[in-house]
């Protein structure tokens, strides 16, 4: 290698007249200009920079909202497109969740919990059932029974929602082309938003409550559906078409004959992670004012209680984990024939109508882990607090110092440069607009912190998952033992997150740091991992065989050919992040998820509130069009 | 002269617990009932011979006989149950792992069926990977391998990725790259089998060539018969893991060691591979014979014309003595006939 010459006052510029190593491409190659955006912009930070002033409390775009808001409150009984729109809408939600939840409460609860257990038992097996039975028990057994009962209500009438509408989309998105293609930015985009920026407009079309929460939760939910269950239909072998095709089927024939049972197994995962999905959800509504054990930890966050909030992250948990198992299995399985299922059913109908009492020795966990959390705080206190005043004091603070006196012409201006660098020119677009946008929303210094602890947590999350990914696709013992870690933490809603989060570091902007890490890092590690697995092994071979280390086998094959694997996870880990940063908001990350909390709870903040709701949007379409050009313009396209 | 490679009673099983597997009873059971009994599957099953250095020496045989696995346990990126591998004199298998890179760095390089290249290196790079982690300077490793993609013809295709190369033009690029290290032996998986019949009548003249050029000592795994005449000074046939014969072509050809050899070699043209020596009939007394002799190991179909246009028997001569004659009679059989008796 021959040395990179260093430049005064710059980074080492990159090896010039050699062409890319993807090919040639100008004299220049991407790292020298990359150096050089780097210099010209330090140079204008350094000749522009300024100290701004705080957010005002009056921008421009938040008495636009509140003006809005004002108008939809005036003419909410009165303008056509309420009158018969969005009131019947709102009604006819609201009519399907109490019927769901009459149903649930109705069959009482000794009934629930029987047929919870046979419904699983025809459908995924008696491992299944008796999880479930287990899991549905221990809701009582908490002490939450009610709030578990309205959770689960509504992740109901929301997944019912989203498979009504999402399975016919899938399908007419796999059959249709120009649908399909249609729909994908659509879903691409809904599928970026963090879970907060969905809250704020629905609360001005639906008001707070129930109807809104079901609407929010189908609109964060029904990407899903929609996306595998066109993967499920695309999926279908072409050549078992054709047979039955060549036998003279009609379409709607290949349809329900071919098509969709043998899309069966697919079609159940969509509907399992359609449920998972919408269970996140459903607990983050809460802020709207839905029932449910989201209320729970809501309320103990606010009193950062962490003991109140561990019974309800549990039942939450145990939720996630029965229902994720009951149609996991029941992917995998066909259902109990007619003449076993209806017994089992039947028995199940004889219990609703015992007189079964629901006195259940009850079992908090509230004390136990207040004592902990007390120990913890008490015994590590010098440690948590070195790291959290570390990272504060060496990369937030810096950091956010950077970004808020950066000029924000100059940030859109990095922006533009950055993106058509590593993700083309249309993607640098969108995202330069996207920037724009946030200055015009009137948050700029709030979006700028978000921004700051955003990326914090990303690097921190790509350092940690990163090496994670690569050690478990080196060691097969430790891929085995960690996985199970990594199922149990995806099936597991963001809020529950912020529960050891707040126990280890009270209320504070690394509070949020770290609950985005720990969510963030478990589909990191999965994908650097998959990429590494994926290298074909004929090259692993060859490069053993040319007497490769196993480290030159990492950073010169496994590391280069995992790089769309590895840009994917960082495109992923980014969005995660995004998203879980501004949940913390509600444990002292402050910035814009405070405002899209405070703009829920007070009248006057409405206006502000949405802002910061479109200020996030935008910061996630902006993070995600800049990692996910480089990925796709830059992999290796093998 | 020390042999290039010796394989001494190799053993590779897979499966639980393989390592209880030779030496036992069980070592004596067919593949099949092995499997049955304790799970495990023989892929080498005592197999010994030694390559002669500077030879081409074929492995062949059917998919699944364990020839690929037995060409990973000369390197040990298969590692063996038991016996013993050795280069040029050196067990292998008592080897270190820094060794065994030096070994895999220096002495042996190999050559894949599905070529194995780093799809994002281009052409240059992917050849000078060897000598790269080896920890040779840039210009002189861009050097070598620019020397190595001329001799193998792919001048001019430096800077493009694999993937732009068609399949023949990326074996070549593998070539280059087991070429780059000047190793002394090269072994090659199944090199042409991933490719079209008329590139790989190309891919294995140019093999011929190379051998001549460089005079290397190569170990050629194929299930192409045909292949396997045609670049093999010794053939040795594996099945189900252990070897059947091993022997120069003609031998297999014209002595199949069994019916399992002879099925494999019925079709092949004996004319074009079986010599004089295997049809030549002694002199009858007094026999009239044609003056000028033939030497014993040209083949019959180059014979052919000489004999018919003579009329008379020829003589056949190893060196300076003569070893008998052959007339028309002997030759027919050869060129008309593929089929032959198989000795039980």
């Amino acid at each position: 290698m021959t040395r990179p010459e260093l430049r005064p006052g710059g980074p080492p510029a990159g090896r010039t007249g050699g062409g890319d190593r993807w090919g040639v491409r100008g004299p220049w190659s991407t790292r020298t200009i990359f150096a050089i955006l780097v210099v010209a912009a330090a140079g204008a930070y350094l000749g522009f920079r300024s100290t701004p002033a705080a957010d005002s409390a009056d921008a421009a775009a938040f008495r636009f909202f509140d003006s809005v808001r004002e108008w939809v409150d005036a003419n909410r009984d009165s303008h056509p497109l309420f009158l018969f729109g969005v009131n019947y809408l709102r009604l006819g939600v609201r009519l399907l969740v109490e019927a769901v939840s009459a149903a649930l409460t109705g069959l009482g609860f000794a009934g629930l919990v029987a047929v919870a257990g046979a419904v699983s038992l025809v459908l995924a097996g008696w491992r299944a059932a008796l999880l479930a039975v287990a899991g549905f028990l221990s809701f009582a057994v908490l002490g939450l029974w009610t709030e578990s009962v309205d959770t689960l209500a509504l992740t109901l009438a929301a997944v019912l929602l989203s498979v009504l509408i999402g399975v016919p989309l899938g399908i007419l998105a796999a059959r249709v082309r120009w649908i399909g293609s249609a729909l994908r930015p659509v879903l691409d985009v809904m599928q970026i938003l963090p879970t907060f920026a969905y809250l704020a407009p629905m609360t001005l079309l639906f008001l707070i409550g129930s109807p809104a929460a079901v609407i929010a939760t189908l609109i964060y939910a029904v990407p899903v559906t929609i996306r595998i269950t066109q993967l499920g239909i695309a999926g279908v072998a072409p050549v078992t078409v054709e047979a039955a095709a060549a036998q003279g089927s009609t379409r709607w024939q290949l349809l329900t004959k071919v098509r969709l049972p043998m899309a069966r197994p697919v079609l159940v995962l969509a509907v399992n992670q359609t449920i998972m999905v919408a269970l996140s959800m459903v607990v983050v509504t809460a802020l709207i004012d839905a029932p449910g054990l989201g209320q729970n930890i809501v309320r103990a966050l606010e009193r950062v209680n962490v003991g109140a909030a561990f019974d309800a992250g549990l039942a939450i948990v145990i939720m996630a984990v029965v229902l994720d198992r009951v149609t996991t299995a029941a992917s995998r399985r066909r259902p109990l024939p007619w003449r076993l299922a209806v017994p089992v059913l039947a028995a199940a109908a004889l219990v609703v109508l015992l007189p079964i009492g629901d006195r259940v020795p009850a079992l908090s966990f509230a004390a136990p882990v207040n004592r902990l959390t007390a120990w913890v705080e008490l015994h590590w206190y010098a440690g948590t607090e070195w790291l959290k005043n570390t990272v504060t004091g060496y990369l937030l603070n810096p950091l956010e110092n950077l970004l808020v006196t950066t000029p924000w012409w100059l940030f859109v201006l990095f922006v533009l440069g950055f993106g058509l660098l590593i993700a083309g020119w249309r993607a640098a677009l969108v995202a330069a607009a996207a920037a724009v946008g946030v200055a015009a929303l009137g948050l700029w210094v709030h979006a700028m912190q978000t921004l700051a602890t955003v990326l914090v947590a990303t690097a921190l999350t790509l350092l940690g998952g990163v090496w994670a990914g690569i050690s478990c696709a080196r060691h097969d013992r430790l891929a085995t033992a960690v996985r199970p870690l990594l199922d149990a933490a995806q099936t597991m809603p963001s809020f529950v997150y912020l529960l050891p989060a707040v126990a280890l570091f009270g209320a504070s902007r690394f509070t949020a740091i770290v609950a985005a890490v720990i969510f963030a890092v478990p589909p990191v590690v999965r994908l650097v991992e998959r990429g590494i697995r994926d290298v074909p092994p004929t090259v692993v071979e060859a490069a053993l065989s040319a007497g490769s280390t196993p480290r030159q086998l990492l950073w010169k094959v496994q590391l280069p050919m995992a790089r769309g694997g590895l840009l994917l996870a960082a495109n992923q880990g980014i969005v995660m992040v995004l998203g879980m940063v501004v949940v913390g908001g509600l444990v002292g990350a402050g910035a814009l998820g405070y405002d899209v909390v405070a703009g829920f709870s007070q009248r006057e903040d409405f206006g502000r509130g949405l802002a910061a709701g479109f200020a996030i949007v935008l910061l996630g379409v902006l993070l995600d069009r800049l990692t996910q050009g480089f990925h796709r313009s830059k992999g290796p396209s093998s | 002269m020390t042999p290039a490679i010796t394989v001494t009673n190799l053993w590779k099983v897979f499966g639980p617990r393989a390592d209880r597997v030779v030496g036992t009873p069980l070592a004596g059971l067919s593949r099949a009932e092995l499997r049955e009994r304790t799970g495990c599957l023989v892929a080498v099953r005592d197999v010994s011979f030694e390559v002669r250095p500077g030879e081409v020496f074929v492995v062949m045989g059917l998919s699944g006989s364990g020839k690929s696995t037995l060409v990973r346990c000369l390197t040990r990126l298969i590692e063996p149950t038991s016996g013993e591998v050795c280069l040029d004199g050196e067990p292998v298998r008592a080897m270190s792992a820094k060794r065994l890179r030096e070994l895999r760095r220096h002495r042996v390089a190999m050559v894949f069926q599905h070529f194995g290249l780093l799809p994002h290196r281009q052409v240059l790079d992917n050849v000078a990977y060897g000598l790269e982690i080896q920890g040779v300077g840039r210009a002189e490793r861009h050097r070598r391998a620019a020397q190595m993609l001329a001799l193998v013809g792919l001048t001019g295709h430096e800077h493009q990725l694999p993937e732009q190369l068609s399949g023949g033009m990326q074996q070549r690029v593998g070539l280059a790259r087991a070429l780059a290290t000047d190793p002394e032996v090269l072994l090659f998986d199944e090199p042409f089998s991933a490719l079209d019949p008329l590139i790989r009548r190309d891919m294995q003249t140019e093999v011929r060539r190379l051998h001549a050029e460089v005079g290397k000592t190569l170990v050629f795994i194929t299930h192409d018969l045909t292949e396997a005449l045609s670049l093999g000074d010794r053939i040795a046939v594996l099945r189900d893991g252990e070897l059947v014969q091993v022997g120069a072509p003609e031998d297999l050809v014209g002595a199949p060691a069994d019916g399992y050899v002879a099925d494999f070699v019925r079709d092949v043209p004996r004319a074009d591979v079986l010599t004089l020596r295997w049809v030549t009939r002694p002199a009858a007394d007094g026999e009239e014979c044609d003056d000028v002799p033939l030497p014993q190991d040209t083949v019959i179909r180059d014979a052919v014309p000489r004999v018919l246009r003579s009329g008379r028997p020829v003589p056949v001569v190893d060196g300076d003595r003569r070893v008998g004659v052959v007339d028309a009679e002997q030759l027919l059989p050869a060129l008309l006939g593929h089929r032959r008796q198989v000795p039980t």
